[in-house]
C-alpha cells in the first residue's frame, strides 16, 4: 500500500498512515560485535574485488579460524573466491596439522601448504639458529617465497591491532614493497572505509580484515557463531617439561634438553605457533565458554607465551618490517 | 581486559553474553604531542580502566626510558614504534581498544604536528567523538584550532575538551572556567555542535576515570564517564537509502546478489530501489545472508541483495531510494587534505575512489587553501602536503553522491596517483555544480525555477497551520536542519491576501512556506489550495499527536514526495 501510493507520488498530502514506512527517521543500531563483521565483511569484499589475485593466510589459530567464517559470509551463497596459504614450519602441533585437512576439506575451499624445505632440510631449528633466524627461514622466507611463486597480489591476514604495539599502527591495507618489507613511517593514509588497492608490479598488500577486533572479541564470536578451533585450545592433560619459566608440551622426547624433567601438567594453548616455541598455560577451561571466563579473570596478553616476541624490545616490529605478518 | 570481572553479577554466562553484546562502539580520535600529555592520558585513562595486562606494564616498569615526572611513563604504553619511543614523539596513528562494563571504545591516536594533519584527518575520518586537549599552562594555542578545525573538517559531532596539567595550576577554578569559554567561542566559530569541558590531569590521574578530590568545584563527569554516557547518534532516513555495489554473487544460474555495506536507509523486501547510473527501476526481492534472509538491511550491515528483476548491474553502481535519490554528477566541489610531497595542481589529473567506484578526475580550481592555525582562508594555486582546501572537481563518469555533512560514505572519496599509485588525498563533497556549468549558450538566460528546485533537492510548497505558532517554528527548525529551503510566515505579519498575491514568488524561488495562522475560512484555504496544488499540505487536515515533538517525525514523512525530483524528470 504504502509503496504504491508513493510511486503515485500524489495524494499523499491526506494519507496520515504512512509513519513507519518512508520517510521515517529510524534509529537503528547494530551491536558492536556485529557491526564488526559488517566491517570485516566489507573489507573481504573490496579486496576480493579490486585484486587480481589474493590469497588468504591460514595460520590455523582460533583468528584464521573466524577469518575463515567471515570469509564465508562475505561470499555467501557463493564460495570463497580465493585459496587459503598455509606457511609450514614442519614444527606445528599435529593437531593444527590434522584439524587444517579436515576442516578446509569440510568446507570445500582450496588450500596451499608451503615449506622452506631447504632450510627444513639443512636442519633449520630454534635451537640450532636461534628463534629469531629460525622465524626468518620457517615463516618470513618461507611465506614472500610462496607469495611470489604463486604471484599473488594481495594476502589476507588474521593479525589484530590489540595483538602488539607495532600492530597498532598497521593499516587494514598494509603495502608491500616488491622485498614484502613494510615501511611503517611511510605507510598510505587510509581513510573512512575507501582502500587503496592499487600497486605495481611485484609490490603487493596485505589486507587485515580482523584489525579492529579484540582477543575478547574474537572468542566471543567463536562463542556465538559456534565456529570450530583446534582442540589445544581446550586444557586436557599433557606431556611437557618447563623451559625458561614456559610449559612447552613435548611430543617426542628428542627434544628433551639436557636437564629437563618430563611431567603431565593440565594446561591449554592461548595462542598457536611451533611447539618448541609456543608455551601452554595451565588452565583447566575445557570449554568455550571457560576460555571466555578465564580470559576476563586473566591479566596477562595472549602473546605473552610467545617466545619469539620478546627476544628484543621492539622485536615484532623488527620482524614485519622484513615482512613477517 | 575489563569486561564484566564481576563473575557473580552475571547471572549466567548467557545473560553475561547477552550483556556484552549489547555493548555500544564509540570510536574517538585524540591528537596532540608529548608535550602536551595526550599519550600520558591515554595510558592512564587504559591503566586506571584497567585495560593494561600486567607483562605490557611490566614492560613500561623495566624500560630503559622514562620522559615523564611520575614513577610510572604512562605514555610508553600507546608509543608503538622503536622511533617513536627513543624521540618521544608520536609517528603514525595507532589504534587502542578497551572497554569498561558499560561500552567498548577504539581510539585513533594521531600526531597533532602540523605536518600530520594527515594522519589527524585518517584517525578523524571514523571518529564520533574527537578529544581535544589544552594545556591549561598555555591555553588555546594555533593547535588546537588546528585539531578543532580537523574535527569539524571530518564531521565529527562530538568534542570533548580536556583541559590537562590543572595540577600545574593548583587546580584553579578561574583557569578551567576562562580555558572553557575560549574554546566554546572558537566551537561556535567553526560550528562544533557538541562540545564538552572537562578539567583533568592526566599525569596525576584527576577526573580522568576517578572524581578528583582536587577540584570540588567541578560538578561534571570525569573523562570516562562522558565517554561512557556521551549520546551516540545512528539515525537515517528510511527511505535515503544507499546501497554501493561491492561485488556481484552468482555461484550459480539461479542466483544473482548485489554484494554491499548499506550507507544509509533502510532496506525490506519489496522496497522500490532505483540503480545508478543505468536508472533501471526493480524491488529488492531478498536480503541474502550466511545466517538466513534477513527482514531488513540498514547500515552498517553488510548483506546480499537480489532483486525481482533481471537488471544489469555491476561493482562501482549504486542501488538508491527513488524517492530520495542521491546527487548524480560529474562536477562538484569539495574540502580536501592533501597527503602528498607532491604538489596538486589545477588541470593535471588523478584517479578518485568514490564509494566502490573509481574514476578519472582532474582538479579544475583551487578556490582557497585555509591556513590551519589561523584559520584564515588563502589563495593558491597548488597544494602543499598537509594542505586543506576547497577544490572545484570534474570527473570522467558521474558520481552518486550526497554532501559530506549529510553522509559521510557517499560524500567522500580518496585521490590517488595514477602512476606511482599513492593516496594523495582525501575529499569531502560540499556541492553539486553541474547546475553551474555556464556556457556561452547559458549565460545570459534567467535562472530557471526548475533549476532552483535541482539545487535545493526539492520542490516548493505550502505548508498551512492553524492555531499552533509553536509547532509551526517547531516545523521551521527541523526542515531547516534537514537542508530544506524554508521560511516560516505568521498571519500576524503576513495577512492571507498577501500570501496569496505573493505565492507564486514564493514558488518560483523554490521555497517551503509554513504559514501559521489562527482559524482560515474554507474559502481562503480553497484559494491556497488551487495556488499550490498538490504541494499544498493542510496539517488540520491530518490527525496528528498532540505532542509537537511527536508531530514533526509524520509531517517529515508527508513531505517526502517534494524530493522526489528523480521520479519526475522533464516533467517541469
Amino acid at each position: 500500500m504504502e509503496n504504491a501510493s508513493k510511486e503515485n507520488g500524489k495524494s499523499l498530502a491526506t494519507d496520515a498512515g504512512l509513519y513507519e514506512g518512508p520517510g521515517f527517521i529510524a534509529t537503528k543500531t547494530l551491536n558492536y560485535l556485529k557491526t564488526l563483521e559488517a566491517e570485516s565483511i566489507q573489507i573481504f569484499r573490496e579486496a576480493a574485488a579490486e585484486f587480481a589475485r589474493p590469497v588468504m593466510l591460514y595460520s590455523i589459530g582460533k583468528d584464521s579460524s573466524v577469518m575463515l567464517r567471515l570469509a564465508q559470509k562475505a561470499f555467501y551463497p557463493g564460495k570463497i573466491p580465493f585459496p587459503l596459504l598455509h606457511i609450514d614450519t614442519s614444527y606445528k602441533f599435529p593437531e593444527m596439522i590434522e584439524f587444517r585437512d579436515r576442516y578446509t576439506r569440510e568446507i570445500g575451499v582450496e588450500l596451499i601448504v608451503h615449506k622452506n624445505q631447504e632450510a627444513v632440510d639443512a636442519g633449520a631449528n630454534p635451537f640450532a639458529l636461534g628463534t629469531q633466524k629460525c622465524c626468518g627461514l620457517l615463516k618470513t622466507k618461507s611465506l614472500l617465497d610462496a607469495l611470489s611463486e604463486g604471484g599473488f597480489t594481495a594476502a589476507f591476514g588474521g593479525a589484530r591491532r590489540d595483538e602488539e604495539k607495532s600492530r597498532a599502527k598497521e593499516r587494514v591495507y598494509s603495502f608491500r614493497d616488491s622485498f614484502g618489507q613494510w615501511d611503517p613511517k611511510n605507510q598510505r593514509p587510509e581513510l573512512w572505509n575507501i582502500f587503496n588497492s592499487r600497486i605495481n608490479k611485484g609490490e603487493s598488500i596485505r589486507v587485515f580484515p580482523l584489525s579492529n577486533w579484540t582477543e575478547a572479541d574474537i572468542w566471543f564470536y567463536i562463542h556465538l557463531e559456534k565456529i570450530p578451533i583446534v582442540p589445544l585450545y581446550f586444557a586436557k592433560e599433557h606431556n611437557v617439561v618447563i623451559r625458561d619459566g614456559s610449559i612447552v608440551v613435548v611430543y617426542d622426547n628428542s627434544v628433551v634438553l639436557k636437564g629437563e624433567k618430563v611431567q603431565r601438567i593440565v594446561c591449554r594453548m592461548r595462542s598457536l605457533g611451533c611447539v618448541s616455541c609456543t608455551g601452554a598455560i595451565r588452565s583447566d577451561a575445557d570449554t568455550v565458554p571457560k576460555i571466555i571466563e578465564e580470559m576476563i579473570s586473566f591479566r596477562r596478553s595472549e602473546r605473552e607465551n610467545r617466545v619469539i616476541d620478546h627476544d628484543e624490545e621492539g622485536s615484532m616490529e623488527i620482524k614485519k618490517r622484513e615482512g613477517y605478518f | 581486559m575489563s569486561v564484566t570481572a564481576n563473575k557473580e553479577a552475571w547471572g549466567g554466562f548467557e545473560s553475561f553474553i547477552d550483556q556484552n553484546l549489547a555493548k555500544e562502539l564509540l570510536r574517538f580520535t585524540t591528537a596532540g604531542s608529548v608535550d602536551d600529555g595526550k599519550s600520558t592520558l591515554i595510558g592512564r585513562l587504559l591503566h586506571d580502566s584497567k585495560s593494561v595486562f600486567e607483562d605490557q606494564l611490566a614492560a613500561v616498569k623495566k624500560s630503559r626510558i622514562n620522559r615523564s615526572t611520575g614513577t610510572v611513563d604512562f605514555s610508553l604504553l600507546t608509543d608503538g614504534l622503536r622511533a617513536e619511543r627513543e624521540q618521544g614523539i608520536t609517528i603514525d596513528v595507532a589504534y587502542r581498544y578497551f572497554e569498561t562494563p558499560r561500552r567498548k571504545f577504539i581510539i585513533a591516536d594521531t600526531p597533532g604536528h602540523e605536518q600530520y594533519t594527515r594522519n589527524m584527518a585518517t584517525g578523524a575520518s571514523t571518529a564520533n567523538l574527537a578529544v581535544i586537549l589544552i594545556d591549561s599552562t598555555k591555553g588555546v594555542l594555533a593547535q588546537t584550532r588546528r585539531h578543532t578545525y580537523i574535527a569539524s573538517l571530518l564531521g565529527i559531532p562530538n568534542v570533548l575538551v580536556a583541559i590537562n596539567k590543572m595540577d600545574l595550576v593548583q587546580y584553579r577554578e578561574d583557569v578551567f572556567l576562562r580555558l572553557q569559554k575560549d574554546f566554546e567561542a572558537l566551537a561556535k566559530q567553526l560550528a562544533v555542535p557538541h562540545v564538552v569541558a572537562i578539567p583533568i590531569s592526566a599525569l596525576m590521574g584527576d577526573n580522568v576515570v576517578a572524581r578528583s578530590a582536587n577540584m570540588p568545584w567541578y560538578h561534571g563527569p570525569t573523562f570516562l564517564e562522558h565517554l561512557e554516557s556521551v549520546p551516540l547518534r545512528v539515525e537515517t532516513m528510511s527511505d535515503s537509502v544507499r546501497f554501493p555495489v561491492q561485488y556481484v554473487i552468482r555461484p550459480d544460474a539461479s542466483f544473482r546478489g548485489f554484494a554491499g555495506q548499506v550507507a544509509s536507509g533502510v532496506i525490506r523486501p519489496g522496497d522500490p530501489v532505483v540503480s545508478l547510473p543505468s536508472e533501471r527501476k526493480s524491488r529488492v526481492r531478498s536480503i541474502a545472508t550466511f545466517d538466513g534472509d534477513a527482514p531488513e538491511a540498514f547500515p552498517p550491515m553488510s548483506v546480499t541483495l537480489t532483486l525481482e528483476d533481471e537488471i544489469d548491474l555491476s561493482r562501482g553502481d549504486m542501488l538508491v531510494s527513488p524517492a530520495l535519490p542521491p546527487r548524480v554528477s560529474r562536477h562538484f566541489e569539495a574540502m580536501v587534505v592533501w597527503f602528498n610531497a607532491e604538489p596538486a595542481e589545477p588541470g593535471r589529473s588523478y584517479l578518485l575512489k568514490h564509494t566502490s567506484r573509481t574514476v578519472r578526475a582532474k582538479a579544475l580550481k583551487i578556490r582557497y587553501r585555509v591556513n590551519v592555525n589561523s584559520l584564515v582562508q588563502e589563495p593558491v594555486d597548488h597544494l602543499q602536503m598537509n594542505d586543506i582546501a576547497y577544490v572545484e572537481f570534474e570527473t570522467v563518469s558521474p558520481l552518486f553522491f550526497d554532501p559530506y555533512t549529510q553522509n559521510r560514505t557517499t560524500g567522500s572519496f580518496i585521490l590517488i596517483d595514477p602512476i606511482s599509485n599513492a593516496t594523495l588525498g582525501a575529499g569531502m563533497i560540499r556541492a553539486d555544480l553541474s547546475d553551474q556549468t555556464v556556457t556561452e549558450d547559458s549565460a545570459h538566460k534567467p535562472v530557471t525555477a526548475s533549476e532552483r528546485y535541482k539545487r535545493h533537492g526539492h520542490y516548493p510548497a505550502l505548508i498551512l497551520v492553524e492555531g499552533n505558532p509553536a509547532l509551526a517554528a517547531r516545523l521551521e527548525r527541523a526542515l531547516f536542519g534537514e537542508h530544506f529551503e524554508v521560511v516560516h510566515l505568521s498571519g500576524e505579519d503576513t495577512p492571507v491576501s498577501v500570501l496569496e498575491s505573493q505565492f507564486k514568488v514564493f514558488e518560483s524561488t523554490g521555497l517551503v512556506v509554513i504559514y501559521s495562522c489562527g482559524s482560515l475560512d474554507p474559502d481562503a484555504k480553497r484559494r491556497l489550495k488551487a495556488l499550490a496544488t498538490d504541494r499544498f499540505f493542510d496539517l488540520s487536515a491530518l490527525d496528528l499527536p498532540v505532542e509537537e515533538r511527536d508531530a514533526v517525525p509524520k509531517i517529515f514523512s508527508l513531505l517526502q514526495p517534494l524530493r522526489s525530483l528523480a521520479d519526475k524528470k522533464g516533467q517541469d
